[in-house]
């Protein structure tokens, strides 16, 4: 279906990555915001809470992220599409929350706008540190999709993409931003609604007798009904079966999580985004995501001119990651360099595709600025020597 | 006893309620001469007497033994995580407000863990209905120490004695804003119920405490001995006390308890205060919020 018009800011505005997201989220039918302040994330519910009184649409500032990151999932039963918004520290303090609505598989959507940590670290500088918390944050084992826009425009769209695919595979997804991208001003296009594709939530619409809240279709995701409608759901974090009851054994733990699992695991590779530029018959690819993707360009375009074959493949999904795709250029390049704005986290999944077939170069860096790109390109440099 | 008028039926047969109950998941699992079986009959005789159509109703709870609640209540019912009952409730009675929210939860779960949102809550009167069983302890989890424990004592986690001194959940909750306060036990069914179908009838944050028997972890840790001694040890010592100042209702071990509706009034609820705050803002620009 397409956007419902009401709300959609259509026209070219000059605006900063957080504030697209907000747009995004108003276009994608979001009406209920929660969340509470923390830089560098604070202008997307700024936005939110100055846009939606005049478009039907509740906003609260929760007493914490906690409690933000489990309103949303209250409004989500209620029939609300929804969003919380924060940055590392509240982030930390969502987890256990992504781990409520990927059991209870409630569609929501977490916009973690990346600063540096551990803890209070710099806040207002950026980083990538918070991707493996995306993938492996919440306790347990479940699937999770995170996005990574790089750019303004990137952000309002992948904002849509972020409610759609929570929508069709009722997961909460994770949208990646770092605080160069939340504060980066740019160019942003905001279509007209009609072209804007909306997933519809998926209601059940068979008959009432026999509903079963956690009866999985083709796809491995259940239909879903709404508070009120008269369905007498039952939804639990504990461990449960279809009907959505308890039940406390191995049995009905495997056959749960193996398909909160699967149904990111088999749809994968619909699922998965990314771009790539010059990839076929280079000797280096550099993979890369959100604000990292575009300081690597200056170093790639360097490369290049020093007369090296390097590909660039920039992640829009980090989650679920492009595991097929990396494993077949792991047998054509003689390296992957990937730079970060950490310690090295997506690095480890590219090393785990490329299994030793060839090299894999971390870049990393602490946080607080981005990469000097004379970093990256000596790395790319490096990467075939020895 | 108080000739106070009720009008809530507690005289029909037990099985009376079970359209009010997931009869496929009994047995429940709480302890024999545990309370909170006998408040979930209060609440489902409240129910009825309240006259809600009941596929509006929505219950949610935390985690501990009152949280399991919700998975035997046959309304839409929601079991979430341990002290957030609130906020997920906040987020559900905000996104649809014909909903009636009641959170059914326990005393750790709703005031030490839950204690922000509990506050907050009640500061923003969101309209939903608190049902708070208070067994003194946690149960779940074998024994250990609540916010509640009242001094003197013992908790698992407390083997020489709690010496921490215990909420006064009324008080607590009328300073907070709440706008309907009641405290009754386990004994009182029938107060209990009628406080209840007030509570849900009551427009904004209405909070219903209800002390309950935990045999298993309090009473025998405590040598109170079992359901039935507790019960009536309520009998003896509650003293009902309409109206009484919440500063003076604070619970001591195994001291005289203040029962009775202690606050009820009327203030705006968070989405009245909010349209009313839009419309005079905006004026027709703004189409009042309905959900």
């Amino acid at each position: 279906m397409k956007a419902d018009p009401k709300g959609v800011m259509t026209g070219a505005f000059f605006i900063d990555g957080d504030h697209a997201c907000a747009e995004g989220a108003i276009a994608a039918g979001c009406r209920f915001v929660a969340g509470y302040p923390i830089t560098p994330s604070t202008e997307v519910v700024e936005r939110i809470a100055e846009r939606f009184p005049l478009i039907g649409g509740i906003f609260i500032q929760m007493e914490d992220e906690i409690a933000s990151s489990i309103a949303i999932q209250g409004a989500v039963w209620a029939g609300k599409k929804a969003m919380t918004v924060t940055s590392g520290p509240g982030f930390s303090l969502m987890m256990e929350h992504i781990g409520l609505a990927a059991m209870t598989e409630t569609p929501c959507v977490f916009v973690d706008v990346q600063r540096a940590g551990p803890s209070t670290g710099l806040p207002t500088l950026p980083a990538q540190g918070d991707m493996m918390q995306a993938r492996w944050g919440s306790h347990g084992d479940y699937g999770i999709i995170a996005l990574c826009p790089n750019s303004p425009q990137e952000s309002f769209d992948l904002t849509v993409k972020a409610f759609n695919l929570s929508e069709q595979y009722r997961v909460p997804v994770l949208l990646m931003l770092d605080e160069c991208v939340g504060h980066m001003t740019e160019r942003v296009v905001i279509p007209p609604a009609d072209q804007i594709e909306i997933y519809p939530r998926r209601y059940w619409e068979g008959p009432r007798e026999g509903f079963l809240l956690y009866k999985a279709g083709q796809d491995g995701v259940p239909p879903i009904v709404k508070a009120g409608d008269g369905y007498n759901v039952h939804v639990t974090g504990l461990t449960h079966d279809e009907r959505g009851y308890p039940v406390m054994t191995a049995a009905a733990q495997e056959k749960l999580v193996h398909r909160l699992v699967d149904k990111i695991r088999l749809n994968a590779e619909a699922i998965i985004e990314f771009k790539e530029d010059q990839v076929d018959g280079a000797e280096v690819v550099v993979v890369s995501f959100g604000i990292t993707s575009r300081v690597a360009i200056p170093a790639i375009e360097q490369a290049r001119q020093d007369g090296l074959k390097v590909g660039h493949l920039r992640l829009i999904t980090a989650w679920p990651f492009p595991k097929k795709r990396i494993q077949e250029l792991s047998a054509k390049v003689k390296a992957f360099v990937v730079p970060e704005i950490n310690y090295g986290q997506m690095v480890h999944e590219v090393e785990r595709s490329v299994s030793g077939k060839t090299r894999v170069v971390p870049v990393s860096h602490g946080g607080g600025s981005v990469h000097n790109p004379k970093d990256i390109h000596g790395a790319i440099v490096n990467s075939l020597k020895g | 006893m108080t000739e106070e008028s009720m009008d809530v039926d507690v005289s029909m047969p037990t099985n009376a309620v079970e359209e009010y109950l997931r009869m496929e998941r009994m047995p429940h699992i709480w302890c024999p001469g545990c309370g909170i079986g006998s408040t979930v009959n209060c609440f489902a005789h409240a129910l009825e007497a309240s006259g809600l159509d009941l596929k509006k109703v929505a219950v949610v709870s935390g985690i501990g033994c009152t949280g399991r609640v919700a998975g035997y209540l046959k309304l839409d019912s929601f079991h979430t995580t341990h002290g957030r009952a609130i906020p997920f409730a906040t987020g559900l009675k905000l996104a649809n407000p014909e909903l009636k929210v009641v959170v059914y939860s326990g005393d750790g779960d709703l005031t030490a863990i839950g204690g922000n949102h509990f506050i907050h809550a009640a500061r923003r009167n969101v309209d939903m209905t608190v049902i708070l069983i208070n067994n003194f302890i946690y149960g779940m989890t074998g024994g250990q120490v609540a916010p509640t424990t009242p001094v003197g004592a013992t908790a698992s986690t407390t083997p020489y004695g709690n010496f921490e001194e215990a909420f006064n959940l009324p008080y607590l909750a009328e300073s907070c804003g709440a706008v309907y306060v009641a405290r009754w036990t386990a004994f009182h069914v029938r107060h209990a119920a009628k406080s209840i179908k007030d509570a849900l009838l009551k427009k904004g944050f209405s909070f219903v405490e209800i002390l309950a028997p935990c045999p298993t972890l309090y009473s025998r840790r405590n040598k109170l001995g079992d359901g039935l001694d507790q019960m009536k040890f309520y009998a003896a010592n509650s003293e009902i006390q309409n109206d009484a100042d919440t500063k003076t209702v604070g619970l001591t071990f195994q001291g005289k308890i203040v029962v009775g509706k202690f606050v009820d009034k009327d203030k705006p609820t968070y989405l009245d205060s909010m349209n009313n705050f839009y419309i005079q803002k905006f004026g027709d620009r703004y189409a009042p919020y309905k959900g």
